[in-house]
């Protein structure tokens, strides 16, 4: 049975329907892959998954328990981690109390008697950026923040990790060891639901690929299936220019 | 029978200027995300310009309404749209907040500026005349507002709902960037708002006028009754609003017909809108933690624990020997600006570190006041107990807005204040109506502090203790959690940080200091009354924190002082007093941005200062760049 299990999911604002009846799955310990155009809806439904976002109807399970009306701490608690696509490092910390917080956080009451400092090097290594610890975090360059939001996440050891366009800001060489990052993490048991513009990332780490656009799932499969789907390659087609001329907001 | 159709119509009537207010305001919250607590101020000052207009100049009503209302609200609505508030929507909500206040606070002063204190007086539209129904007079004025109300309602409901800019009205309120993915143009849709919110404010206030007579304050706090109106619909609904403001209107007219007139309930009509404002929070579901929100805000230093130990002896022991040297008068001064200063360092706590607003800090002062008045013990205890209560009443008042978002919070403060100011502090078991109550002086250890001096002694070593324990609190784990959570909320959500009790307990920590500085309060004045702690007064205190720098003890020991020069500087010269909430006011809406005020310009000329070669140096100063990167000032500020 998949771990996280979002059913006929639907969110208008207003006049404008973001995602419309979206259903996606994301299996134990694999890596999912969440890709469409800009303005697809990719991270208006992670906001629904994560609690931030209401929606309009549909359902969100993790472990077949039905998240409806839980705060976005409890499913943080019940094991749901995710990164930001605008990132939300806490800018007034260094890097490493970005991380440190986190822990802090996940370790509750507990926290407060236990040391939590030698665990947040070793993740702040992992990721690669032990570097920057020092640094405040509104004060370093868009990668490394991404891979910060990366170290925050994993320092509350969340089963499944919800990632929206991590690699973004990562050079070629950084973004191979973030694949193997993720190939890593997948063989730790976790579960990890990715959103990603870049195909040759997707393409390779990903074991299902789900494609989002106008909100609506066009297709889902492996790799292969998605890249010989012709729908998907219409929809690509014909989403670059308009991506390019729509702009990022 | 006619008593009830007389109170009807008369609640009918109030419920109608409600519901006009109610609209705008909720139209310019849901359109642009402020949420304007200067819309009452806004329809205060626009009925004194229908009165210059209309009375003072004779222009015809219909003229002088006209101009008022298509023309200089309007405008008035899009001035403060482009120079105060534009991308104000998407800073914390405690920036947009302050603007907000400041602009209230602000325009009080340019009413007190332009228009001095005295009687005026605005006439109700067809005088006198009215039907009359049975024994019950209804006065045109009356018909002519509920009917004024239908059309304000029905014609939003046409514009949200008909037509194009509308259209984009309702998009732009969950989703701005989206709106301008799809074509919208969100600076026009803002613009829009703010003018007719602005119309409908001034609309508000001029009808109301002739039954509140024209008043600073009256119409001013008609925000609190537009709010809670607006409650009814979440801020966001203007058919429940509508309803909320008649229900509103109603309670309060057939609180004045029908409930007894004992002593008690004497301020109960006044408290009707925040006892439904709370009772309404009760039932508002869970907010949402929104998602990028202006994070990274440059702190003021942090010093190390040495250096504010050391900075606090040098306050006291600059304090104690000083303080024989000073006249009395000098003595009770700065004794008020250190007490001040504490409860400016209880707002370095709640907003600086936490990002929340109190907009009744006055209120939890008066709190620890009173209960110590009321203990009359001069003990240690009873400063403690004083602390205490103020606190336990914060985290009262957090704890029906628990589920909700920071501006919620701010707003149920403003509430509680005005409920605290009219029915509480001046009941017979707290001050007292026109009375006050005795304090005394601490007693500790043996030794008395029952001389100015000595309480002057005793006063400065309880702000260097507050200064020390709370930059070490900043220090900490909590310290971290803190500016992390006013950083974004939603992702110290998303990493399982439940926000709820956490924010009831910082609340009560912010109150219980406030409510300390209180005691202390009481202790030097040795009289204190209701009228010391008045709501209004926590704005002037809130801005001053601000524009001081609501980040750090430095700024918090400036604006002590300044609040403390505050009510002088008005005795002193009474033509003044409205230039300085002008100032204090616009101060803040230039300031409200960089939270770090005053105090961070001094922080840079200290900096400065130190990097002039003239600067005495010590030998064993290791050199700047390997001194700790938390400790520098940071150059650039957001």
């Amino acid at each position: 049975m998949a771990l996280l299990d979002v059913a006929d999911v639907t969110v208008r604002f207003g006049g404008v329907t973001a995602v419309d009846g979206a259903s996606i799955s994301a299996e134990q310990s694999r890596i999912t892959g969440l890709i469409g155009p800009n303005g697809a809806g990719k991270t208006t439904l992670f906001n629904v998954i994560t609690g931030l976002q209401p929606p309009t109807a549909g359902t969100v399970r993790l472990g077949g328990r039905n998240l409806a009306r839980w705060p976005p701490s409890r499913r943080a608690r019940a094991g749901m981690g995710r990164t930001f696509q605008r990132l939300e490092a806490f800018g007034s910390l260094t890097v490493r109390e970005n991380v440190l917080v986190a822990r802090e956080i996940h370790q509750g009451v507990k926290g407060l008697l236990r040391g939590s400092g030698s665990r947040v090097d070793e993740l702040l290594e992992r990721v690669g950026i032990s570097g920057y610890a020092a640094h405040r975090a509104d004060a370093v360059p868009t990668g490394v923040a991404r891979l910060l939001e990366m170290a925050r996440v994993l320092a509350i050891d969340p089963r499944l990790l919800l990632l929206d366009e991590p690699s973004s800001g990562l050079d070629e060489s950084e973004t191979a060891a973030f694949g193997a990052l993720l190939r890593e993490l997948a063989a730790e048991d976790r579960t990890i639901l990715l959103v990603e513009h870049d195909m040759d990332l997707v393409m390779s780490v990903c074991d299902v690929i789900h494609v989002l656009e106008f909100g609506r799932i066009i297709a889902s499969g492996t790799p292969e299936e998605i890249r010989a789907d012709t729908r998907v390659q219409e929809a690509y087609l014909g989403a670059e220019p308009a991506s390019a001329t729509g702009g990022q907001p | 029978m006619s008593t009830l159709l007389s109170f009807t119509a008369l609640g009918l009537f109030t419920g109608a200027a409600y519901a006009i207010a109610a609209s705008g305001l909720v139209l310019t919250y849901t359109t642009t995300r402020v949420f304007n607590l200067a819309h009452g101020a806004i329809g205060m000052v626009m009925a004194f310009v229908y009165w210059q207009l209309s009375v003072a100049w004779g222009l015809p009503i219909w003229a002088a309404l006209g101009l008022v209302l298509l023309v200089i609200a309007p405008l008035f609505g899009i001035v403060i749209e482009r120079v105060m508030m534009r991308g104000l929507g998407d800073a914390p909500v405690s920036v947009g907040l302050v603007v907000t206040v400041g602009l209230f606070v602000g325009l009080i002063g340019v009413a007190q500026a332009f228009w001095p204190p005295r009687a005026r007086t605005v006439d109700q539209f067809f005088g006198r005349a009215g039907v009359t129904v049975g024994d019950a007079h209804i006065s045109y004025h009356s018909l002519l507002t509920i009917a004024l109300s239908m059309v304000v309602a029905g014609g939003l409901y046409v514009l949200l709902n008909r037509t194009r800019i509308g259209a984009a009205m309702r998009a732009s309120v969950d989703n701005p960037e989206l709106l301008g993915l799809f074509g919208g143009r969100p600076q026009r849709v803002s613009m829009a708002s703010w003018a007719i919110g602005a119309a409908s404010g001034a609309l508000a206030g001029i009808l109301l006028t002739p039954v509140l007579s024209l008043d600073y304050y009256e119409l001013t706090l008609l925000v609190i009754n537009a709010y809670a109106a607006a409650m009814l619909g979440r801020l966001r609904s203007l058919p429940l609003t509508f309803v909320g403001a008649m229900v509103l209107g109603l309670l309060q007219s057939y609180a004045v017909g029908y409930l007894p007139s004992s002593e008690l309930l004497q301020g109960f009509r006044a408290v009707i809108p925040t006892l439904m404002l709370f009772g309404v929070l009760l039932f508002v579901p869970q907010a949402r933690l929104r998602v990028g929100q202006v994070k990274g805000i440059v702190s003021a230093p942090v010093p190390s624990l040495r250096r504010s130990v050391t900075a606090g002896l040098v306050l006291v022991g600059v304090v104690a020997a000083a303080t024989p040297l000073l006249p009395a008068d000098l003595v009770m001064l700065a004794s008020i600006a250190l007490i001040y200063g504490m409860v400016m360092l209880s707002l370095v706590l709640l907003t600086g570190y936490g990002g929340h607003v109190s907009l009744a800090q006055l209120t939890f002062v008066g709190i620890g006041a009173m209960v110590l008045a009321k203990l009359d013990s001069p003990s240690v205890f009873a400063l403690v107990v004083a602390a205490l209560a103020a606190a336990a009443v914060g985290a009262l008042i957090a704890l029906p807005v628990l589920r909700l978002t920071g501006l919620y919070l701010a707003l149920a403060t403003l509430a509680f204040g005005q409920l605290m100011d009219k029915l509480v502090f001046q009941a017979p078991f707290a001050f007292g109506f026109n009375e006050s109550l005795t304090a005394q002086r601490l007693r500790l250890l043996g030794l008395e502090f029952g001389t100015e001096q000595a309480y002057l002694v005793l006063i400065a070593i309880c702000f260097a203790g507050m200064a020390v324990g709370l930059l070490a609190l900043r220090r900490g784990r909590i310290g971290r959690l803190l500016l992390a959570m006013r950083d974004s909320p939603a992702a110290c959500g998303t990493l399982g940080l439940s926000l709820r009790w956490f924010r009831v307990g910082l609340f009560a920590a912010s109150a219980g200091m406030a409510g300390f500085a209180g005691a202390l309060l009481a202790g030097l004045r040795q009289t204190v009354a209701a009228t010391d702690f008045q709501v209004f007064a926590s704005l002037p205190l809130l801005l001053l924190a601000v524009v001081c720098g609501v980040t750090s003890v430095t700024g918090a020991l400036t604006g002590g002082f300044l609040l403390m020069l505050l009510p002088l500087t008005q005795s002193e010269y009474p033509a003044l007093a409205g230039v300085v909430y002008l100032i204090i006011g616009f101060g803040a809406v230039g300031l409200g941005r960089d939270p770090n005020g005053l105090a961070n310009q001094l922080f840079r000329l200290g900096g400065w200062l130190r990097s002039q070669s003239w600067w005495p140096r010590r030998s064993y100063e290791p050199p700047l760049t390997a001194s700790a990167p938390a400790e520098e000032v940071p150059s650039g500020v957001a």
